[in-house]
């Protein structure tokens, strides 16, 4: 077997992390929108220990979250109680469990940036599609979600670069089986692991390269969409 | 686990310091199937000997590679015996201090009392979804559960079904949370003064694997160290002997 190129196990958890990243930035897109919305308009007296909540993540180590996440959805927990009454089994070992792991694990880096972004809209812009006339949904969706787009693309772009990053929940949570829960970082460990220094290097080399691309990349998006950020 | 270690450990390291120029310290990599015998014989020799044994707990693979690169351990407690090998032909151990501390023994385990018979028939007949397995790739005792299936016939029957642990640690996490139905992990895992903890188990017969030899070794940065030298000699003797018999190990 060659050593010095990806291996057909390395592309297969090459395409399983790509899968996982767009699963899971899509979902978090439709989910942390309204969360976000409301943490930026609210008075509720429940922002604060909801704004922690969705913190949360960053602070945990990712050993904490996995280990709670096997827990609670395996056969004793609330959670897997609740999938196998749904008929849904249990989420452990499978991809939809990782996909609920990188949910919670990316929950910051998606609400965090469209909160701000609609921080940032203020009042004024609402206002005046409402002396228009258009309803609040309206003027949600063709106001204030074209105002924040900087914000969805910083959103969507950490998300997904988070998510492929990911390494304790999908040890902690997949099992390592080929093809369906070995991304990436489980795979690099792997090779790290059984000394194969020059698979893991290719691997390794191929997320730092990824990674740099991925910051570039926010740095040129981010001072040209602050400046359509700022519309009135 | 760490941080629980870190303040008993500091606070000691402190005493130690302050009471004694004579007691010495070792730092001993231990094997995650050897965790909690190895706590009770540190216990024990602390207690005997004056010295100090600090614990690190994890996969053999990984020591190796830590070792490799300037880890401070003076004693690996290895879970083969290719490593110390390997270590001490590298000149990274101190060839005539390595021994077999203990030979592990494989178990086929579920949290369900009542699910495992006492002939593993479990495996072919049981409904189970998820069987946990040590990575063969990186533990022993992963090697030891795919040459067992193997000689049972049953590796394209069962191979489906296997999640992986990344060392036998989380392999006995993947059953003891009940997410795997079955797990083929240490004996020294489930069994405690002699008797399983919980739930139901096949012991694999020694002849369905070969076997799982497990090697000490001091590495060269400790071969002048007096709590090394020891403590090798505490894990050869009756008391530690009889702790390390009492989680299952053979000699």
């Amino acid at each position: 077997m060659s050593t010095s190129l990806l291996s057909p196990d390395d592309w297969a958890a090459i395409w399983l992390t790509l899968e996982l990243a767009s699963v899971t930035t899509a979902l978090l897109l439709v989910l942390a929108t309204p969360l976000a919305w409301w943490l930026a308009h609210t008075a509720s007296r429940w922002r604060g220990p909801i704004g922690a909540v969705v913190t949360l993540p960053l602070v945990l180590p990712p050993t904490v979250i996995g280990f709670y996440l096997l827990v609670t959805m395996g056969p004793n927990g609330p959670v897997g109680q609740l999938t196998s009454a749904l008929g849904l089994g249990y989420l452990p070992f499978t991809f939809a469990g990782l996909v609920v792991g990188s949910l919670v694990y990316s929950l910051p880096f998606a609400v965090q940036p469209l909160q701000r972004a609609f921080e940032g809209l203020g009042r004024r812009p609402l206002e005046v599609a409402a002396t228009l006339g258009a309803s609040r949904i309206d003027s949600f969706f063709s106001v204030a979600l074209p105002l924040a787009r900087p914000g969805f693309i910083t959103a969507a772009v950490l998300t997904f670069a988070h998510t492929v990053g990911e390494f304790g929940i999908v040890l902690m949570l997949g099992g390592n089986i080929p093809s369906k829960t070995r991304v990436v970082s489980v795979q690099i460990y792997d090779h790290v692991e059984a000394m194969e220094y020059a698979q893991a290097h290719w691997l390794a080399g191929c997320m730092v390269v990824f990674a740099f691309v991925v910051l570039v990349a926010l740095q040129w998006l981010q001072p040209r969409d602050r400046n359509n950020a700022s519309p009135l | 686990m760490i941080q629980r270690r870190f303040a008993p450990l500091a606070l000691s390291l402190l005493a130690a310091l302050a009471a004694s120029a004579h007691a010495d310290e070792v730092s001993v990599a231990v094997a995650a199937n050897f965790t909690a015998p190895m706590q009770r014989i540190a216990a024990e020799f602390e207690k005997d000997s004056g010295h100090k044994a600090v614990l690190s707990f994890g996969a053999t693979g990984k020591f190796y590679a830590q070792i490799n690169n300037g880890a401070p351990f003076g004693i690996l407690l290895a879970a083969d015996d290719t490593t110390p090998a390997k270590l001490a032909q590298e000149g990274k151990g101190v060839a005539a201090s390595r021994f077999t501390y203990a030979i592990g023994q494989l178990v086929l385990w579920s949290k369900q009392a009542g699910y495992v018979d006492d002939k593993g028939a479990v495996l072919k007949m049981g409904d189970y979804r998820h069987i946990a397995i040590a990575n063969p790739k990186l533990a022993p005792y992963g090697l030891a559960a795919m040459e067992t299936l193997k000689n049972l016939g049953l590796t394209d029957q069962v191979t489906p079904k296997i999640v992986q642990g990344e060392n036998i640690g989380q392999t006995y996490q993947f059953a003891a949370s009940g997410n795997a139905q079955l797990g083929f992990v240490a004996l020294s895992q489930v069994m405690e003064d002699g008797k399983l903890r919980e739930g139901s188990a096949w012991m694999v017969p020694s002849a369905m694997h070969e076997p799982i030899r497990q090697d000490a070794i001091v590495l060269s940065s400790a071969k002048d160290n007096a709590a090394a030298t020891a403590l090798m000699q505490y894990l050869q003797g009756d008391k530690a002997r009889a702790i390390i018999r009492s989680y299952g190990y053979a000699f």
